[in-house]
Order: C-alpha cells, then structure tokens, then sequence
C-alpha cells in the first residue's frame, strides 16, 4: 500500500500544484509535498526491515486481456532508489528557492510529476507500466529543460528528447518481443518476462534494444553526447534531476531488466559489452581536464563515475552489482551536492567559467569545507559514499576480468587529477575582481548541503543498512542469472 | 581493553572534530591544548597498552563493527595490535605529541592556527588507522586517509599556487600507488578470499615460494608502497612536499607517512618472502633511489629540499633493509630516523624562523652562536644521521649494513657509499647553516634570535631520544640484548623461519673491522666537507655538468612533464574536439537528419506500387532468414 501511496502522492500533488497561482504557496506546497513523501519513504523502509524484507506489493489488475497489471512492489532496489529519489526532490525543490522561477506552478508541478514518474519507474514490476512510467519522465526533464533552460535550449533539448526517445521505443518494442515470447497466456509481469523464451539470435536483438535505451539513459559512450550540452544548458533543478535521478534510470534498468532476461548475451559475448563503459570512463576522465564550463565539467565527470557503475552492473556477480546500486545513491548524492556549489557560486559571481574563478576559500571557509568533503566523496576516499561503491564494484570488476579492473581503476587517478584541479581553481589561489565580494554560505543555504554531507560520510562510515537492501535486491537478480 | 584500544585513534579526531567545527571560534589557547593533548593522551594510552600487552599478553585482536558486508565478502572494522603495530603508534604519536608542541609556537602568527591543528590530529588518527588496522582493506582507509591530511596540509597556505601544485602532485602520485595497491588487495582477496592479515599470512605460508601469484601480489602492493615511501619512479612528489609548514615535513613527510611503505611491507613480511623475485625488485629500487636521492641532496641548497632527499634516500634505506630480509632493522631504522629527521626538520624550522622564511642556506652561515640550542640539537641530529657512535642512527645503520653484507659485497659498498654521501651532504649542511660568516642581509642579521621555548624543548627532547634511541637495540655483537628484536620477533618468526635467501655467519672480527671502515670513512667525509665549506668561501665552488645535472634533481620532474603531463593534455584536447565533436557526435546528429531527409525520400516508396512492396517484402524475408542463420 506504501508503495502506492508513494507514487500517487506526487502524481496528486502535481495536478493540484498545476491550479494554484499564489507563488509562495505553490513552492511551499511542492516542499511540503516532497518532505512528506521522503517521510512516507522512510516508513516504508521500516516496514521493509521490520515486517518482511520482502517486496511490499500492490497489485491491480488493469488490462488483463493483455496480461497487463498494475503491479508495484519494493525489493531492496526499489527501496535504495526510492531512498535516493525522495531524498533528493525535496533539496532539488528546497535550492530553487534561491533562484527567481517563472510561471512557478508549472514549474513545480512539473518537478513533483517527474518524481511520481521515478518512483514509477523503480518500483513496477510489470514490464509495460515500466515502460508508461519511463516516459512519463520525459516529458517533465523535456519540458524543465527546454522552457526554463538557457543558451539554445530549443535545440539542445530536442536532441536530449530525440535521443531518449528513439532509445526508449527500441525498448518497447523489445519489451512487446518478449510478451510475445513468453508462456501463454502471455503477460508483461516481470516473472513472466524473465522466464520468455528467446533463442540465441533472438536475444541478441532484445539485449541490443534494452543496452541501448539504457545506454543513451545513463548516458555510456558512446551514446552520451546529448548529455553535456543537456546539463548545461538545463536549469539547476533539470540538471540535478537528469544528473542525479534520470541518469539511474538506465542503470536501473540495467539491473532490473535487460540483465535477468539477456544475461546469457553478456556470458556469450565475454565481456564485449562491458568495453563501452570502460572506454567511457578513460575518454570522459581525459576530456574533462580541458573543460572551463563547470557544469559541463561535472556532466563529464558523471559519464566517467557512471560508467563504472555500468560495467560492475554487467559484471554479473553479486559484488560488482552490489557495489553498482550503492554507487548509484552515492553518485546521485554527490552530483546534487556538486550541482548546488556550482548554483551557489554561479549566483554570487555569475559565471560558472573555472578559468574566471579563485580564491573563494579565502571568502567562504563554509562552502569551502563542503565542497572539499563532496569532492572527496567523489574521488572515492575511503571513509566517504564513494569509496564503498567503487570499492565492490573494482573487487567485482576485477574477479571478472583483470584488465577491465586495472583500466576501470585509472578512474582512481583520473578523479584526483581533474577533481584537484578543478578546486584548485576555483576554491584555491588568490581573489581576483570576480571573486573578491563573494559572501560565505547562509545558515538557509548550508542546510541541504549539510543533509548530503551526512550522507557521504554515512554511507562511507556505515553502509551497514545500504548494503543490505542492496544485497537482497541484488541477491535475487543473481539468482535469476546463474 | 578494546575501548582503550579504540579511543588511542578516536582521540585525535575528536580533537579533529572539535576544532574543525569550531575553527573561527576557539581560541588560541584551547586549540593549543586541544591539538596536542589529545594526542599525549592517545600516546599514554599507547603506553598502557605496550604495558599490558607485555606483561598480561592481551589479546593483539580488537574487533569494532561489519564496515562492509555483502553474502560471503565481508570486511570488518579490526584492529590488530601486535608489537609491530604498538612500536608503529608510539612512534606516531611520541613523535607526533613532541612536533604538536612544537607547532604551538612555529605556528603562533598564523590566521590558521585552528585549522592546521585539526588537520595535523586528522592525520594522527589516520596514520594511527593505518598501523592498527587488521586487514588491508581498513589499511588502506588510512593509506589513503594520510594522502588527504599531507594534500591538505602541504597547501596549507592555498593563496600560493605553486603550493597547491606541490600539494596536488603529492595526492595524485600517491594515487597512482594506491592503484597498485588496490589491485593487489584484490588479487589477495580472490587468491585467499580474505583481506584479514592472520587469514591472508596463515594460507600464504602454505605455498611454494616464488609463484606468479605471489609475486603479483607483492609487486602490486610494493607499487604503493613506492608511492607513499617516494621512492623511484614516484618519488618526485616528496622534495615538492616541503611547501607546507615545516612541522607538517616533520611529522608527515620525514617520520611517519612515508614510511608507511616500509611499515607496509613489515607488515607483508610473510608473503615477501614468498616472492624473492619482488625482494630483487625492492632491493634495486632502494639502490637506485638511495643513490640518486643522496647525489641531488649534496647538490641543493634550500635547507629543507636538502633534508627532504636525505629522507628519500634514507627510505631506501629501509627498503633495501627489507629486501634483504632484515625486518627488524628496517623497523629499528624507521624508528630512529623518525627521531633524528623529525629533530632535523624542526632544528631547520627553528632557522628559517628566525632567518624570516628565508630557507636558502648559502645565505645562512654562523648561527651558531645566535641559535646556541638549535644548533647544539641539530647536531645531534647530524651525528646521529650521519652514523657516528654512540648515537642511534649509528646502531641501525650498522644492523642493516651487517644485513646487507651478508647478502653480498657489492650491494653493501653501494650501501656504505650512500652513507659516505649521506655524512657529507649532511655536514655540508650544518657547516654551511651554522659555520662560517652569516651571509644574510642586514635586517636578517639584526633579527636573528633563538626560538622560544615551547620550541626548543621539543628539539631538546628529540636531540635526546637521537642520542639514545639506539640502546634499544644494541647488538650482541656489542654486549647488548637486542629489545627491540626480541620485541619484535614474533611478527617476523613466519617469515624468518621461510625465508630462503642466502644468510651466513660473519666472523666478529670482520664484522668489528666493518664498523670500523665505516666510521673512518664517515669521519673523513666530515673533515672534507669542513675543508670545503668552512675553510673556503662556499659561493665560489663552479660546478661542472653533472653537478648542474644533479642540482637540477636530473629533470625528472621536466621528463615526466614531457612525457605524461603534456601528451595527457593535447589528447583530452584532441579527443574533445576531433573525436567527440566531428566524430561521434555528428553520426548522432547526422542519424538525426538522416532520419528526415530519408522521411522525405521514402514517401514516395508508399505511392502504392504494388512492385515496390512486394520487393521490399522479399528483401526483408531474406535479411531475417540471413541473420537468424547467422546469429
């Protein structure tokens, strides 16, 4: 019941937000409104660990004719990512306040449908309500982007949607293939799925639909060239969104999907797959040294980290995908947190230019700590969420093939070096005319930031909880594998 | 006696927290007790353990909490405290305590002084993680735990660029080590399924000596370990180091973080002795970098640039201790040259304090007399580096030499030139500093004056454990016991008792004959390098190529420039705009307008010619036949 609740909240919330147009009503509302979900998701989370560890199910049959329900649970996936998500909507809601937003009510609608639509997405287990709740994503990231978006956003976003888009119809029709193909009567439930019956030649097709709708999702090299021109010029709020949450859609569905129906591809094809991602994460690291716009900065750094989560989610055993899900809430964790410096330094200096910035330590110690200890969160100290994900996911990467491991470690190095760098320019050195009135952080501003750096030394202390959930989903993934 | 145990770390970062926090609001005077107290309690606590652990044998294993577990992985928050370890943590925080006082007054005139106090009982609990830690996997929470505090602390003053660069070159380089030496841990897991040091050791000795395995794993964890410990090709980060505050050279980057490597390798002993492959390796590269690290710091002139190659060169020391399989005299040496490098980098931090920063020391000379305590200390330290008797360097300089004669004659004359060098640069060193006629200007010389006492006592405490710290382990040879040995002997016994390099007994005499070469030859360095720079006028010394060579630290940091840093940025260049904007992104684009060109195209194909769809019907039927036959 939980579980419903959880996606009708937001699905709710979203229309009645959609009427009011008392714009402080209307941002206070959605905060309230995503507050209570997070709230909702914790109980959820108690109910897991208390009653069942088990999925807390719903289930309505919808188009029976077609085998279609309406069919939600919470494995430990579903928890971790509906964890994340909840988390998040509200800090993504809470730092647009800084920010002046026209036509607020669309706009928060619009914020609170797409958080209905992830929650869809990792709690269905029928294959076609998935599909439904996938782009029903869309359309908010197009509209966020593309209406309150910057520098040629018309462009750019019609890309990012043509892209996603195209992806994601090769995934219907991989999903109605398989309907087809499982036992009669057919049905779109995800046992069912699982248990379709494809020869070899058949499921190289399905798997190539599936990889690549999840590949251009997440995004992984070489389908990522939407993304950097995305993040940038989509407003803070679309950038944290797509960066954070939209981005582990594809990986979710990696995990959840393409990997218990396909696996025996990746057995077959020996690792062939997973070079993508691997080269992803060597090409992004060396890209992102010579990039000055921060937020294309960050969205390279994102096609590198997630790519190691990519290749750990193929790697088929249970500690690379384990390492994976826990990686994903870390990423997503630490994109946000580094989504919301950059806003908070783009709205004192107006420029989010690393070769026009320096010195802001010496104006804002604050800003200065939290950047650092993010940072350090993403180049996977131990100690911080980073570490414990890239950590199992290596172990993983490395039990399954020792190259992979050693190249997809570089990301070790890489991080240091681009991540440093970055600091050095703009938190490190002397002032310049650009930096030198920078104001230190608020108490109002510190609060998410302080809320995500809890979260990275958590999780990077004691993944104990984290890891568990990520265990028992993950657990039953495996099972369907071997 | 777990909860003890666990508060000697938990101690310097609650101090870390306290003063992080707190770090524009608490006073001077609290951080300054603050800072160091919690350390002089964690030493205490240190010491009550020894105690117990000596007379009531506790347990060495402490078990804390699961940090990570997933089915049958599963790594736990242990710690391990045996004799290895305790030696490890009295030296952290001994030491530590001594240069935290010291720091009192070398930092007193910075904006910073809070957060440098945090910074440095941050690296405290780190390093202290890194010594008790029972498995690799918490090892390597502290390994890379002390590269953050020594980033950190070497940029201390981040409004300097050029000290962030050094700051950042020492994280990155430090990085690439921990890359071998995570895959090496994962090597480790897969082979033993554990990364537990007991479990790991236990198995390990059940194997053949010399498997490919084991050499992986060894050389794997030896490639941090040359990271860490600076030593070649990784050692260029280290000289670069001496950027932060010089008690931050003290503590970090002379006496306990870089020597994490050697302690690592200790710790490993049992599985280094499996691969006597990796000990060749280890053996040549502490030549090699003994060598080169000696012949640039005869050549430099900045005071702590100087000490900061003795230190590299003084690290292979100890690898080439280890690679002979003399743990415990590459222990003991860690020990005493903590003492007396720590002393050293103080003494020079009680110069340039009263020279006003400057740290070039052909414009020093004569401080003798206006620095009377810094300079009867440093000294000590002098002596004590250089291996005179009865001073401690000289005792475990002479347990390693012993080691490496046995091994071979070669290998030892290259050991007891590095000595011959060591003696001279370090002469050159003092002579040049506190002999001779100041060479300062003026205002310098009308400033000068001897540091307060909150840092002189600190060098009078290290001068005495420089001095004394070799009784600990006076051979029998000389009529001593031998403590530390015994000490230490049960962490060695495993690997002792495998090892299987060649070891033959030395006669007393050749071995008293040995010392006695030593010495003389160190004695005449002394007295060559007091002719040189004291009898004669240094500044007129002209210097040939390979002297220019050497004083330019052999271009390595130019050739790595060359051929990593400069190649990385023209391909991130070239990959940004040839690969992903002209290639990549435009079959994307492309695809994009091909779609609706060949929208265009394909309307007319639905004209309704029946010829025309019966022609792609059999094209199509063909293409699926073909690809299910051959799929």
């Amino acid at each position: 019941m939980l579980t419903l609740i959880l996606i009708l909240l937001p699905l709710l919330t979203a229309i009645g937000i959609f009427f009011i147009r008392e714009r402080r009503w209307v941002r206070n509302l959605a905060l309230a409104a995503a507050l209570i979900e997070f709230g909702i998701s914790i109980a959820a989370l108690i109910q897991y660990f208390l009653y069942c560890h088990c999925l807390l199910l719903f289930r309505l049959e919808w188009l029976a004719e077609y085998g279609i329900s309406l069919k939600f649970g919470m494995d430990g996936l579903s928890m971790l990512m509906t964890l994340l998500t909840t988390f998040l909507v509200p800090i993504v809601i809470y730092v647009s306040f800084g920010q002046k937003v026209v036509r607020p009510s669309s706009f928060y609608s619009l914020i609170i449908l797409m958080q209905a639509g992830l929650i869809g997405v990792f709690t269905s287990f029928d294959g076609m309500v998935f599909y439904i709740f996938w782009e029903l994503t869309l359309i908010p990231a197009y509209f966020i982007a593309g209406y309150w978006g910057g520098e040629n956003r018309i462009r750019i976003t019609l890309k990012f949607f043509a892209y996603t888009f195209s992806g994601s119809l090769l995934m219907l029709v991989a999903i109605i293939y398989l309907y087809f193909r499982t036992p009669l009567p057919h049905s779109f439930d995800h046992i069912w799925l699982y248990a379709s019956n494809l020869n070899p030649g058949e499921q190289i097709w399905v798997f190539l639909a599936f990889f690549i709708a999840f590949a251009i999702k997440v995004p992984v090299f070489p389908f990522h060239t939407w993304q950097p021109d995305t993040y940038v010029t989509a407003p803070y709020s679309g950038s944290m969104l797509l960066g954070g949450l939209m981005s582990k859609m594809g990986l979710f569905g990696m995990i959840r999907w393409m990997i218990p129906i396909t696996y025996s591809v990746l057995n077959r094809t020996d690792g062939l797959f997973i070079i993508f991602p691997v080269i992803g994460i060597v090409y992004a690291s060396l890209i992102v040294i010579r990039q000055d716009d921060l937020k294309r900065f960050i969205a390279y750094t994102s096609i590198a980290h997630l790519g190691l989560v990519a290749a750990g989610a193929m790697a088929l055993n249970a500690q690379a995908m384990q390492g994976a899900m826990i990686q994903m809430v870390s990423h997503g964790i630490n994109i946000v947190g580094l989504f919301i410096i950059i806003q908070y330094i783009e709205l004192r200096t107006k420029t989010t230019s690393i070769r026009e910035l320096g010195g802001i330590a010496l104006k804002a110690p604050r800003l200065a700590i939290f950047f650092m200890i993010i940072l350090l969160g993403s180049i996977a100290l131990p100690l911080t969420n980073g570490f414990v994900g890239e950590f199992l996911i290596l172990l993983g990467l490395f039990k399954y093939n020792v190259v992979f491991a050693a190249v997809s470690g570089l990301t070790i190095i890489f991080s240091a070096v681009y991540m440093l760098w970055m600091y050095q320019r703009v938190m490190l050195g002397n002032t310049n005319a650009v930096t030198e009135s920078f104001t230190d952080l608020s108490w109002k501003e510190m609060m998410p930031l302080i809320a995500i750096v809890i979260l990275v030394i958590w999780i990077g202390v004691f993944p104990g909880m984290f890891m568990k959930l990520a265990e028992n989903g993950v657990g039953q993934i495996i099972g369907v594998v071997r | 006696m777990t909860l003890l145990v666990t508060l000697i770390p938990l101690l310097p970062l609650f101090g870390f927290i306290i003063l992080g926090l707190g770090y524009r609001s608490i006073p001077k005077s609290i951080a300054s007790i603050l800072g160091p107290g919690t350390i002089l309690i964690s030493f205490i606590l240190s010491l009550i353990i020894l105690f117990n652990f000596h007379y009531f044998a506790i347990s060495p294993f402490h078990h804390l909490f699961t940090w990570l577990s997933s089915g049958r992985f599963s790594v736990a928050f242990d710690f391990l405290v045996d004799p290895l370890s305790i030696l490890m943590m009295l030296i952290i925080t001994g030491v530590g305590f001594i240069i935290h006082v010291y720091s009192i007054g070398y930092m007193s005139q910075d904006e910073g002084f809070n957060r440098f106090f945090a910074y440095m009982n941050l690296f405290i609990f780190f390093m202290l993680i890194l010594v008790m830690a029972a498995n690799y996997a918490v090892m390597f929470i502290g390994w890379e735990g002390v590269g953050l505090c020594s980033y950190l602390l070497i940029g201390f003053w981040f409004k300097n660029q050029r000290f962030n660069n050094a700051a950042k070159k020492a994280l990155i380089m430090n990085r690439i080590g921990d890359l071998g030496f995570l895959l090496g841990m994962f090597l480790i897991f897969t082979t033993f399924q554990s990364f537990n040091f007991v479990t790991v050791f236990d198995q390990a000795k059940a194997m053949t000596p010399g498997s490919g395995t084991m050499i992986a794993i060894t050389l794997l964890l030896f490639v941090g370990a040359v990271g860490k410990s600076a030593q070649i090709p990784l050692h260029t980060w280290l000289p670069d180091a001496m950027a932060g505050p010089t008690p931050v050279s003290a503590l970090i980057h002379a006496a306990t973080m870089v020597t994490a490597g050697v302690y690592m390798v200790a710790r490993s002993s049992v599985l280094y002795v499996l691969a006597p492959e990796t000990m060749e390796v280890i053996g040549l590269t502490a030549l090699a970098t003994m060598l080169l690290a000696a012949t640039i710091a005869i050549f430099q002139n900045d005071i702590k640039k100087v000490l900061a190659y003795s230190t590299i060169s003084q690290l292979g020391y100890m690898f080439l201790a280890l690679s002979v399989g003399a743990f415990t005299g590459a222990m003991f040496h860690l020990m005493t040259h903590a003492f007396f490098k720590a002393l050293l980098f103080l003494g020079a931090g009680s110069v340039i304090h009263a020279m006003e920063g400057e740290q070039d020391i052909r414009r020093m000379g004569g401080l003798k007399n206006a620095l009377p305590k810094t300079y009867w200390t440093f000294l000590v330290g002098t002596l004590a580096i250089a291996g005179l008797p009865p001073l401690s360097g000289f005792f475990s300089k002479d347990e390693i030499l012993a080691g490496v004669f046995s091994f071979g004659l070669p290998v030892w004359i290259v050991a007891v030139a590095v000595s011959m060098m060591t003696a001279f640069y370090m002469f050159r060193l003092l002579y040049l500093t506190f002999f001779g006629s100041f060479r300062g200007s003026e205002h310098q010389k009308t400033h000068l004056h001897e540091s307060p006492a909150v840092m002189t006592i600190p060098l009078i405490l290290l001068a005495f454990l420089a001095f004394i710290g070799g009784s600990l382990n006076i051979p029998e040879l000389m009529g001593g016991s031998g403590v530390l040995k015994e000490f230490l002997a049960p962490v060695f016994a495993d690997a002792v008792k495998i090892n299987q390099l060649p070891h033959h007994n030395i006669p007393a005499g050749l071995e008293w004959t040995n010392i006695g070469v030593v010495i003389l030859l160190v004695l005449l360095m002394a007295w060559s390098a007091y002719r040189r720079f004291v009898t004669r006028e240094p500044e007129t010394e002209t210097r040939n190529f390979f002297m220019r060579l050497a004083e330019n630290k052999f271009y390595v940091d130019e050739l790595y420039d060359a051929v990593f840093v400069k190649p990385a940025l023209r391909l991130s260049e070239g990959l940004h705009k040839v690969v992903e904007t002209k290639f990549i992104d435009r079959i994307v684009n492309g695809t994009g307008t091909g779609i609706i060109k060949f929208s265009n195209t394909i309307r007319y194909l639905q004209a309704g010619h029946v010829g025309v769809y019966m022609f792609f019907m059999i094209i199509g039927i063909l293409l699926i036949l073909f690809f299910n036959i051959i799929l």
